[in-house]
């Protein structure tokens, strides 16, 4: 069960606190939108699942999130293996300037693999996992740079899929992208669902409701409300998240 | 009122005295190349560039000169890139920002203005006295090595920290640990500037006189070295010998000599130009 159970978060920039007191449980298999004005702090909660804040010298967490029945936060907590099985879509297509063949195989040689499974294979799967394999069969050697921006965000998500990642997460997957390549993103990631539990980042309330089964609405680092999507957008239980969803702020 | 000059006028002598320091800059390297190449370009030929000097190093060639220094410039980068980079990589990504590492830091910055005087000293008292290496080949190399790690240092630092940051953020993402990605996310993508840093200044280094002075080069030797313990004779000090210690020597060897050294560090910067513009079609971001 890939649930993710976040219990009483806090978390520091030095003295800045940017998260206070988040408390939820994130479901396995399912689609979790974080919506919320921008500075909110939804990236770096993101950013607190697969570890990635540890970049930055001056962050501080207290409190516990547990996968797997395994608290990541503790200073124990085997990095490599967690992003293993956490991986980031980020906001901008960051494919590496190699050819699509290599760029999915850049998790792979990292990690090795099973002898059983070929890399070609595997490239051939995962690219079939993001609906991109017709495409770009005859183009593995072709620069990942040359794709479209949604090209090179669905092999991104490809790169990812090859390492065999049990939670996808997402910081506004589609931002740079336009309404009809973000719409089949969108698709993608109702089809992703099947396999992976999948959190997602926008600021697209839009976005929230098409594709979420949940949705938590931050507000000023703190988690307002947290429900099934559809209770968030027709019943809103707090002021704030009403506020919000009517474009009073944000 | 005060008089204030048009705008248009101040332009245009703002103008030309930018232009004429950009051209005053350019002037003795261009007055250089063509005195060198009008007395020297009648002694090159095919046996000045491939025979032993002869007559007292009056007449003959200058080959051993020339592999001398090619050996020279080919083995202290052996020592000096390996060390440089891996240097520039614990500086730039492993150390933390405390004393030692500034005082590290300040060493390297040091080093560099160091007078090449004062490293072919410290070559012939560490390799060539202390470390029993004698007058050779590899204490010539190793001073030269170390003489050119600041910008090797430099050069890779400055490389690593080109790289997009969003490299190194996707490589660990993907569950790469540290090393992994400057491995794989982050030098393939600095090499070339390491590479072209690398070879831009060894070009420099290796035509200076002072580093190998007492640590390697031969007076007069007329035959090819045969191992790394051997003496070799060198461009940069050949040149230095025939313009000062041979009486009677034509101009044009002198400046034939000369002439051959520039094209040897010119085509040693062609070469890092070229690395480099290959390497960046490869890899464009
Ligand atoms: N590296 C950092 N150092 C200090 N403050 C930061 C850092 N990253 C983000 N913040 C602050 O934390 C808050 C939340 O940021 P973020 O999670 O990026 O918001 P969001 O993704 O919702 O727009 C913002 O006020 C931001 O300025
Ligand atoms: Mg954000």
């Amino acid at each position: 069960m890939n649930d993710i159970i976040v219990e009483n978060l806090n978390l520091w920039y030095d003295k800045f606190h940017a998260l206070e007191n988040v408390s939820m449980k994130i479901n396995d298999k399912k689609i979790t939108a974080i919506i919320g004005p921008s500075g909110c702090g939804k990236s770096t909660l993101l950013r607190v699942f697969n570890r990635m804040n540890d970049l930055i010298e001056t962050v501080r967490m207290e409190g516990k999130i547990i996968i797997d029945d395994e608290n990541i936060l503790s200073p124990e907590t085997d990095l490599v293996a967690l992003r293993k099985k956490v991986g980031m879509v980020f906001q901008r297509p960051n494919p590496f300037p190699l050819s699509v063949y290599k760029n999915i195989t850049f998790g792979l040689e990292i990690h090795g693999i099973n002898s059983e499974d070929s890399f070609d294979n595997i490239v051939e799967n995962s690219l079939k996992s993001v609906l991109l394999w017709d495409d770009l069969k005859d183009k593995l050697k072709k620069s990942a740079l040359e794709l479209s921006l949604e090209q090179q965000q669905r092999l991104c998500i490809a790169r990812l899929v090859a390492v065999k990642p049990e939670i996808l997460l997402m910081d506004e997957p589609c931002s740079a992208l336009d309404p009809v390549s973000t719409a089949r993103i969108e698709e993608l990631m109702i089809e992703l669902k099947k396999n992976y539990s999948i959190v997602i980042v926008t600021h697209n309330m839009q976005q929230a409701a098409r594709v979420s089964d949940f949705t938590a609405f931050m507000y000023l680092g703190e988690l307002i409300e947290y429900n099934d999507t559809n209770n968030i957008f027709t019943r809103p239980e707090k002021k704030q998240t009403e506020d919000y969803l009517t474009g009073r702020y944000g | 009122m005060k008089k204030r000059f048009n705008p248009k006028t101040s332009q245009k002598i703002a103008f030309t005295i930018l232009l004429l320091s950009a051209l005053v800059t350019i002037i003795p390297v261009v007055v250089i190349i063509i005195v060198v190449i009008k007395n020297g370009i009648s002694a090159i030929s095919w046996e000045f560039l491939t025979s032993m000097p002869k007559n007292g190093m009056r007449a003959g060639g200058i080959f051993p000169a020339i592999v001398g220094t090619f050996y020279l410039t080919i083995g202290a980068t052996i020592f000096s890139l390996p060390l440089g980079v891996l240097a520039a990589i614990y500086l730039s990504e492993y150390a933390k920002e405390n004393r030692f590492t500034r005082i590290l830091n300040l060493g390297i910055v040091n080093l560099a203005g160091v007078p090449s005087i004062v490293y072919g000293l410290f070559g012939l008292s560490l390799f060539v006295i202390y470390m029993k290496l004698g007058v050779s080949i590899l204490s010539g190399c190793l001073t030269l090595a170390i003489m050119e790690l600041p910008s090797i240092i430099t050069a890779t630092k400055t490389a690593l920290n080109s790289v997009p940051k969003q490299f190194r953020e996707v490589s660990l993402s993907l569950g790469a640990t540290k090393w992994q990605t400057i491995r794989y996310a982050v030098l393939p993508y600095a090499l070339p500037g390491i590479i072209t840093g690398t070879v831009l200044s060894n070009a420099r280094k290796t035509g200076e006189t002072a580093p190998i002075l007492f640590t390697v080069a031969a007076f007069y030797l007329p035959r090819l070295p045969s191992s790394v313990f051997d003496q070799t004779m060198a461009l940069p000090y050949h040149l230095y010998v025939i313009s000062t210690q041979i009486p009677g020597i034509e101009k044009n060897i002198t400046y034939g000599t000369a002439l051959v050294l520039i094209i040897f560090t010119l085509s040693l910067n062609l070469v890092g130009i070229i690395i480099r513009t290959r390497l960046r079609k490869q890899k464009k971001w």
